[in-house]
């Protein structure tokens, strides 16, 4: 087969099962939140809904907008967090452009759909829409530090275990770093698994790290001037980069498939490795975003950058210490 | 405007208060909790006009506000539904006789429903709701809105 087209039929067919699950996924976090406050909460298909209506919506461009910039940056958003997926193992399938980026890459490709958000913010030329994008440009530099910390450790580790290729996702996916630590390097990937989890929030931009939304004071910040489409858009990329989000950090940190421990092989296996590796997204979701969400208050953005760089950045030194130093008590360096 | 079976069932409500004694606007935060919870239906309440499909206004328009309830209101994309919540917005209300009011807010801008009380109860503004998403099924079906 044309590797050509398959690479084209896999982004189609990956694109248009991201933007479903991520939309579920969005529909199950709402209901959960609805039942952990006592209500009965929206349908499960409600974010489908909210979509279908908003691309049916009048399309209002302000009138001291970017017209091109601020039609652009929705399409750029949605476009470049699909292509992260491009890159991302789902279970034991390989991913799509696996042999063309690795996971330096991936952290490069999830700030795009952030910064697409922050020029459409800019360029729709409102005082609010500025304020919310200069403060997603400060959490966006906060939450890399975890983020690149957690990536590193791990990889680094993989690599002293003379694991080959160590930054290829597919080598996260296929070798768990867990199986290849002592108790010290358990220890780090235990600090690591809780960065992840406050990163993860940060990244998808939910309380208690949405002040650049900031429906209450900034009237939806960023997004308060996009309508219709563009608006129908931007929540399509947001759905897309929770799936991306959430398989990211399953890939890293907790990346083992059901089939060897079934015995299971062939289809059986891929199915299988999928439905599980779902589950573990929506466990993602749940832990890190739904329950978070619900528990706690938006921080101010020095509360952001603070427990970003000062709480987790220090605990990610801590990580990267133990680790070097599991890798030596081991004495594979 | 073309409209979609999914608007009905996907309602953003914005608020709009134009110089209310805050009693219907205490009504509507009665309105969002728990215990009615309208995101049942994919009711909610949304903090840009941009985003909203319902204009919820409340109040008697007072001389200052009359001006930004036109510009909330050109703000709103269509399709959109404009919700009149308590006696004020009908006829002024208490307020009817004073020097600063800019008219009741069908002089201003056209609406759609209107909940009488003073101030509603919560049950009043889901049933106003309910007219809301009646009349968009009404103009779906083809009667001249």
């Amino acid at each position: 087969m044309n590797p050509i087209l398959a690479a084209v039929g896999g982004t189609i067919v990956l694109a248009i099962l991201a933007i479903a699950f991520g939309l579920i996924l969005s529909g199950i976090d709402r209901r959960v939140v609805a039942r952990m406050q006592a209500r009965v909460g929206p349908p499960l298909l409600q974010p489908f809904t909210d979509v279908r209506k908003l691309l049916a919506k009048q399309n209002i461009i302000p009138a001291n907008a970017i017209p091109w910039l601020f039609n652009l940056m929705p399409i750029v958003a949605l476009a470049s967090a699909i292509t992260i997926l491009l890159y991302l193992p789902f279970g034991s399938f390989a991913p799509v452009l696996g042999e063309f980026g690795d996971v330096i890459l991936v952290l490069y490709l999830l700030i795009i759909p952030s910064l697409a958000l922050v020029i459409g913010g800019f360029a729709s030329g409102s005082p609010y829409a500025t304020v919310g994008a200069q403060r997603e440009m400060v959490s966006m530099i906060a939450y890399e530090l975890p983020l690149a910390i957690a990536v590193i450790a791990i990889a680094w580790r993989l690599m002293a275990a003379g694991v080959a290729e160590p930054f290829l996702m597919l080598t996260l996916m296929q070798t768990p770093v867990w199986d290849v630590v002592g108790p010290l390097g358990i220890l780090a990937l235990l600090i690591l698994l809780v960065m992840m989890a406050w990163v993860t929030p940060g990244e998808l931009s939910k309380i208690p790290f949405d002040s650049p939304e900031a429906e209450t004071e900034l009237a939806g910040g960023i997004l308060v001037e996009y309508s219709g489409r563009n608006l129908g858009l931007f929540t399509l990329s947001q759905a897309v980069k929770m799936v991306a989000m959430s398989a990211f950090g399953i890939i890293l940190l907790l990346p083992w498939n059901l089939s060897p421990f079934l015995g299971l092989t062939g289809a059986a296996a891929g199915v299988a490795d999928l439905v599980f590796f779902l589950l573990k997204m929506l466990f993602v979701v749940i832990v890190s975003v739904t329950v978070v969400r619900t528990m706690m208050a938006r921080f101010r953005i020095t509360q952001v950058v603070g427990l970003y760089w000062l709480v987790l950045g220090g605990l990610g030194a801590l990580a990267i210490i133990l680790m070097m130093a599991d890798a030596f008590l081991l004495g594979v360096i | 405007m073309k409209l979609t079976t999914s608007l009905n069932r996907s309602l953003w409500v914005f608020h709009f208060n134009s110089g209310s004694c805050n009693g219907c606007d205490i009504e509507i935060v009665a309105t969002l909790t728990p215990r009615y919870d309208p995101e049942r239906f994919g009711v909610k309440l949304v903090g840009s006009p941009r985003h909203a499909d319902v204009l919820l206004v409340t109040g008697p328009v007072t001389n200052q506000m009359a001006d930004r309830l036109r510009r909330v209101y050109a703000q709103m994309p269509g399709p959109k539904v404009v919700m009149v919540v308590g006696t004020c917005g009908q006829s002024g209300g208490v307020f009817s006789t004073s020097y600063n009011l800019a008219g009741p807010i069908d002089q201003i801008i056209p609406v759609d429903v209107y909940v009488p009380g003073c101030a509603p109860r919560p049950e009043a503004i889901i049933q106003g709701v309910v007219t809301a998403i009646a009349k968009l099924e009404r103009i779906e079906g083809g009667a001249k809105q």
